[in-house]
C-alpha cells in the first residue's frame, strides 16, 4: 500500500536540515501503525510527503503502487481524496455547524448535494455525533471536535487515514474514546497512521510502532512499545 | 464541472461577499464610477463622431467646367463624375442657376447681370457629395485630373481639422477609460485578496481533502464577477437616466445641435457596459487568484 524506498529529505535553506534521512517502509493495506518519536525526529516531514504536499529529496514512494514522484500537479488533488486527515488542533471552520464541516469535504469533491445530505448524518451517526448536527465547533467539547474532524477525514471513504497528534490536545479518557473510533475506522479495513507523543496509548494498544529520531529510522516493531 | 459544484460556488460566493460587505460594497461603487465616466467618455465620443458625420455629410465638392466646354459635353461629363468611387451625390449646376442663386443672395435691388455688363462671367460646374468625409481631399485630385474641368474647391482644411478633432477624442477617450479600467481592476483584485486571505484556513482545507483548483476558484471568480457586474448595472442604470433628460432638454433647447438617439447605438453601449464591468471583476480576481492560492 505504502512504499518508502532510500526517502531522503533535505530542507536547504539558511541551516541545512535533514528531516529525513534514507528511509525504507512498506505499509501494507489494513495496518494500523504508530508513528513516534520526539519534536523534530522527522514524524511531520513524513506525513507531508505521504499527502504529496512535499516531494522527497531522493528515493522513492509508492502509494497503492503509483509513484507519488510521477504524480502531475492536477492529479494531485484526486491523489488526495484517497487519504483522510486527523489533525492535532481539529483545523474545524469555526463560523460552520458541525454538519457543514462534514458536508464541506465532500462537496470539496464535487460531491452531488443529494449524497451529501444522505451521508454526512450517516457518518456523524459513526463517531457518535448525530445529535450535534447543528452545533458550532466552540459548543462542542475537545474531544467531540475531535470526532468531528475524523469524520470529515472519513467523509469521502479514504484508503489511508493520517493522524498528526490526534490526542495531542485531549485528556486520557477523552484521548482513548478518539482511539477506540481509529481502531473502529481501522477495522473496516483502512490503513490508519497515527503520529503521537502518547507513550501509554501506544503501550496498550500493541500494534505497529516505527520510531523516528533525528530523521532516522531506529525501530520497526511488529506489537510494539514506545 | 458538476452543476452542484457550480450550486456550491454560488452560495460560497454570496457568502463571503455578506461577510466582506464593506469592501465589497466599495469595490461595486469604484466599479459604478469608472464605468459611469466611461459610458460618459464614450457617449461623447459618440456624439462628436455623430456630429462630424452630420458635418461631414454636408461637405461638397465644387467642379467648375472650363468655358470652352459646349453644354451638352458639360451635361455629358456626369457619368464621369459618377464613376468616382466614393461619390455620393452628383448634381449639375448650371452657369444660369448660378447666376440665379448668386442674385438671390445679393439682392432684388441690384441687377448683378447688370453690373457685369450683360455677360455672366459663372461657369458651369458641378456639386459633388462625398460618402466618407476622409475621401474628400482624393475625389477632388481625381476630379482635377478631368481634362474638361477647370478647376476644384472644397471646404480644404475644415475636413482635416473636423476629423483631426474626432480622432483626438477618440484617442483622450481610449486614454481615460484605460486608467479608470486598471483603477477599477487594481480594486477589485485588492477585495478578492482580502477574501483569498480570511478563507486562506478553508482553503488549506479544501486543498488538503482534495479540492481541485479550479473548485476552490470558482467562488472568488464568481464574486469578482458579480462585483463588476452590479456595478456595471447602476453605471448603466445612472446614465441612461442622465443621458435621456440630455436628449430631452437638448432636443427641446438647443434642437439644431445633432445630439445622437440612435436607441440600438445607446443599447450597445449598455451592453458593451455590462460586458466590460463582468471582464473587469474576473481580470482582477484572477490577478488575486494567480498570486495568492499558493497554499
Amino acid at each position: 500500500m505504502i512504499q518508502l524506498f532510500n526517502v531522503s529529505k533535505i530542507y536547504q535553506g539558511e541551516v541545512t536540515v535533514e528531516a529525513l534521512k534514507d528511509i525504507n517502509l512498506h505499509i501494507k493495506r489494513g495496518e494500523f501503525v504508530f508513528l513516534v518519536g520526539p519534536s523534530g525526529a522527522g514524524k511531520s516531514t513524513l506525513t507531508r510527503l505521504l499527502i504529496r504536499e512535499e516531494l522527497p529529496t531522493e528515493g522513492q514512494i509508492l502509494v497503492n503502487g503509483k509513484s507519488l514522484l510521477r504524480l502531475r500537479e492536477r492529479e494531485v488533488p484526486y491523489y488526495r481524496r484517497k487519504i483522510g486527515f486527523v489533525f492535532q488542533d481539529f483545523r474545524l471552520l469555526m463560523e460552520r455547524t458541525v454538519y457543514e464541516n462534514v458536508a464541506f469535504a465532500m462537496e470539496a469533491i464535487e460531491m452531488p448535494r443529494h449524497e451529501v445530505k444522505e451521508q454526512v448524518p450517516a457518518i456523524l451517526e459513526m463517531v457518535g455525533l448525530e445529535d450535534k448536527l447543528n452545533f458550532y465547533p466552540h459548543q462542542l467539547s475537545g474531544g467531540q471536535q475531535q470526532r468531528v474532524c475524523i469524520a470529515r477525514a472519513i467523509a469521502n471513504n479514504p484508503l489511508i487515514v493520517i493522524a498528526d497528534e490526534p490526542t495531542g490536545n485531549l485528556d486520557p479518557d477523552t484521548s482513548w474514546e478518539v482511539m477506540n473510533l481509529l481502531q473502529a475506522i481501522n477495522k473496516r479495513g483502512t490503513t490508519v497512521i497515527t503520529a503521537t507523543h502518547d507513550r501509554d496509548i501506544v503501550n496498550r494498544m500493541q500494534k505497529r510502532v516505527i520510531a523516528l529520531d533525528a530523521g532516522h529510522l531506529i525501530r520497526d516493531e511488529e506489537r510494539g512499545e514506545y | 464541472m458538476r452543476l452542484s459544484s457550480f450550486e456550491y460556488a454560488f452560495r460560497d460566493a454570496f457568502r463571503s461577499m455578506k461577510r466582506n460587505k464593506v469592501m465589497c460594497i466599495a469595490s461595486i461603487a469604484t466599479v459604478a464610477v469608472s464605468l459611469l465616466i466611461l459610458g460618459c467618455a464614450w457617449l461623447l465620443v459618440l456624439n462628436s463622431q455623430h456630429l462630424a458625420n452630420v458635418m461631414e455629410s454636408e461637405l461638397e465638392i465644387n467642379a467648375y467646367i472650363k468655358q470652352d466646354v459646349t453644354r451638352e459635353d458639360a451635361l455629358n461629363l456626369r457619368r464621369k463624375f459618377e464613376a468616382i468611387g466614393g461619390v455620393a451625390q452628383v448634381t449639375f449646376v448650371s452657369k444660369e442657376e448660378g447666376l440665379k442663386g448668386l442674385q438671390e443672395r445679393f439682392g432684388e435691388d441690384t441687377s448683378i447681370l447688370d453690373a457685369l455688363g450683360g455677360n455672366n462671367p459663372l461657369p458651369d460646374m458641378y456639386r459633388l457629395k462625398a460618402k466618407i468625409a476622409e475621401d474628400v481631399p482624393r475625389i477632388a485630385g481625381e476630379v482635377e485630373e478631368i481634362p474638361e474641368v477647370e478647376n476644384v474647391r472644397y471646404g480644404q482644411g475644415l475636413v482635416e481639422r473636423l476629423l483631426a478633432l474626432t480622432n483626438w477624442m477618440r484617442t483622450v477617450g481610449v486614454v481615460i477609460v484605460v486608467v479608470i479600467g486598471l483603477a477599477a481592476i487594481f480594486l477589485i483584485a485588492t477585495s478578492i485578496r482580502i477574501t483569498v486571505f480570511a478563507r486562506r484556513r478553508e482553503i488549506g482545507i479544501m486543498k488538503l481533502v482534495g479540492a481541485t483548483d479550479w473548485y476552490i476558484r470558482w467562488p472568488f471568480f464568481l464574486e469578482g464577477m458579480m462585483v463588476g457586474l452590479v456595478g456595471a448595472v447602476l453605471a448603466v442604470l445612472a446614465l441612461h437616466v442622465f443621458y435621456a433628460n440630455l436628449v430631452q432638454n437638448v432636443v427641446l433647447t438647443l434642437n439644431f445641435l445633432p445630439i445622437l438617439r440612435d436607441t440600438n447605438i445607446i443599447l450597445n453601449v449598455y451592453k458593451w457596459l455590462l460586458l466590460i464591468g463582468t471582464f473587469l471583476g474576473a481580470v482582477g480576481s484572477a490577478i488575486s487568484l494567480r498570486r495568492f492560492l499558493k497554499v
